[in-house]
């Protein structure tokens, strides 16, 4: 995926982030999020490995063996953060309190399964902190390549990996679309400006209403 | 007064073959590297190891894994371990993967004397198979059997000579979890203080869950930054 995908990905999820939220960034495109945000916008940043206000990276020679998030990047916390154990840390979690998390996926279906935690026989490291993100945010949104490497779509009419979790998802951003999951089906809210409709329904397997107010972002 | 400091191989010296033993750490942070290191002289094999995650290649966990300790390892994610993995999948080791807070969960419950958690995670998916299920109100759970070890690996910023202990940023993650889940815990620590020095409301871990503590003398490289993660 070229950089100016992800960097487009990651630039229109921050615009999804309100005052005052606490929120999850997953593994990859997500982490790349916190640049695109307004340096004065109030949040909270969990991270599974117990830290509620996560900061940013560390700046070079300043990494505290002791601080990483659960990536295993050296970051900092912002004034006001806290640490606490593991359980606590998916208590926030599972327990209601997760405003919104970010997560890439392998598969998306038309209902809003997610598939991204295990490729039969070929890709299978753990589940970590997936299933219960995704499970229990209060909001999930899909950071991810609208088609995978070879040009398959990956938001598909049902999901034909191992699930994550089902019915999750609420919003999916590729570099091409913006797809809101609705209880009838995929809406496409936005498409990129560098795209054109027809390539967007071509990459996509799932049917999709496009919406009354497209817009381009 | 009591004194529970005791050096890592004596620590160490009661863990015998197949016994399951509950690292603490989260990556580098909270891992005790240096019972692990004696736990990997001292030479015991066919543990049950459970762990957050396996370290990476050559590090912590990872060297009693390759060293062909472990039969089996209670894990939630090993993406940053791909020789690990290579070992599970030619079958050299046992993986049973949970979803983290559930593994964190099932040691609380471990801990607290507790038989099992019931929990809707995964109910949607393959987790949910060879499991038991429980119809709670109207919806149904997976119940989760409580997890304990024989032994419990623990790593603290500080502890005091009754083995009250201290945790330090991302470090704390499962180890005040793992020090109440086991029936030997060997806590180590960066600082050993005489009893008192520590104020009562600091304290994570009190004393009474622990019966060993190891004075760490000097900081191996293992616990610094691993600058690969230097972005």
């Amino acid at each position: 995926m070229s950089v100016d995908a992800k960097t487009k990905i990651a630039r229109r999820a921050a615009r999804e982030i309100q005052a005052g939220q606490v929120i999850n960034l997953g593994i990859g495109i997500p982490t790349l999020i916190p640049s695109f945000l307004p340096p004065d916008l109030p949040l909270t940043m969990h991270s599974e490995n117990g830290i509620v206000g996560a900061g940013t990276i560390s700046a070079p020679g300043k990494a505290d063996r002791n601080l990483i998030d659960a990536g295993g990047t050296y970051i900092t916390v912002v004034p006001g953060a806290s640490f606490c154990d593991s359980a606590l840390s998916f208590s926030l979690v599972r327990g209601g309190r997760l405003d919104v998390s970010f997560l890439g996926a392998l598969e998306v279906s038309q209902q809003g399964d997610l598939a991204n935690w295990i490729i039969p026989g070929k890709f299978a490291p753990g589940i970590g902190g997936a299933m219960e993100l995704a499970q229990k945010a209060r909001r999930l949104i899909i950071t991810t390549t609208h088609a995978t490497r070879k040009g398959e779509p990956k938001i598909l009419r049902s999901c034909t990996l191992p699930l994550t979790a089902r019915a999750c998802v609420d919003l999916i951003i590729t570099e091409l679309a913006v797809i809101s999951v609705q209880p009838d089906g995929l809406v496409l809210e936005e498409i990129a400006a560098e795209t054109e409709l027809e390539i967007v329904l071509q990459l996509t397997e799932a049917p999709l209403v496009v919406g009354a107010a497209l817009k381009r972002f | 007064m009591i004194d529970k400091t005791i050096s890592a191989q004596q620590a160490i010296a009661p863990v015998t073959d197949g016994q399951s033993v509950m690292v603490g750490g989260f990556g580098v942070p909270g891992t005790p590297f240096l019972l692990i290191e004696a736990l990997l002289a001292k030479g015991v094999s066919e543990l049950t190891l459970i762990k957050n995650e396996a370290n990476e290649a050559g590090l912590g966990v990872s060297k009693l894994i390759e060293a062909g300790r472990v039969r089996r390892l209670i894990t939630s994610h090993l993406g940053l371990n791909a020789t690990v993995i290579g070992l599970m999948n030619s079958g050299a080791i046992g993986v049973e993967f949970f979803p983290q807070g559930i593994l964190a969960e099932k040691i609380r419950a471990g801990g607290a004397g507790l038989l099992a958690i019931v929990s809707d995670i995964g109910i949607d998916t393959i987790l949910r198979n060879d499991k038991q299920l429980l119809r709670c109100g109207d919806r149904d759970g997976i119940v989760e059997p409580a997890l304990r070890a024989d032994i419990a690996l623990v790593h603290a910023a500080k502890a005091d000579r009754a083995g009250n202990l201290v945790y330090e940023k991302s470090a704390r993650n499962f180890n005040p979890l793992m020090a109440t889940a086991a029936d030997l815990v060997i806590a180590e620590a960066e600082q050993v203080v005489e009893i008192g020095e520590l104020a009562p409301d600091e304290i994570h871990t009190p004393g009474a869950f622990v019966d060993r503590v190891v004075a760490i003398e000097e900081l191996l490289p293992a616990y610094g930054v691993l600058h690969h993660h230097v972005r």
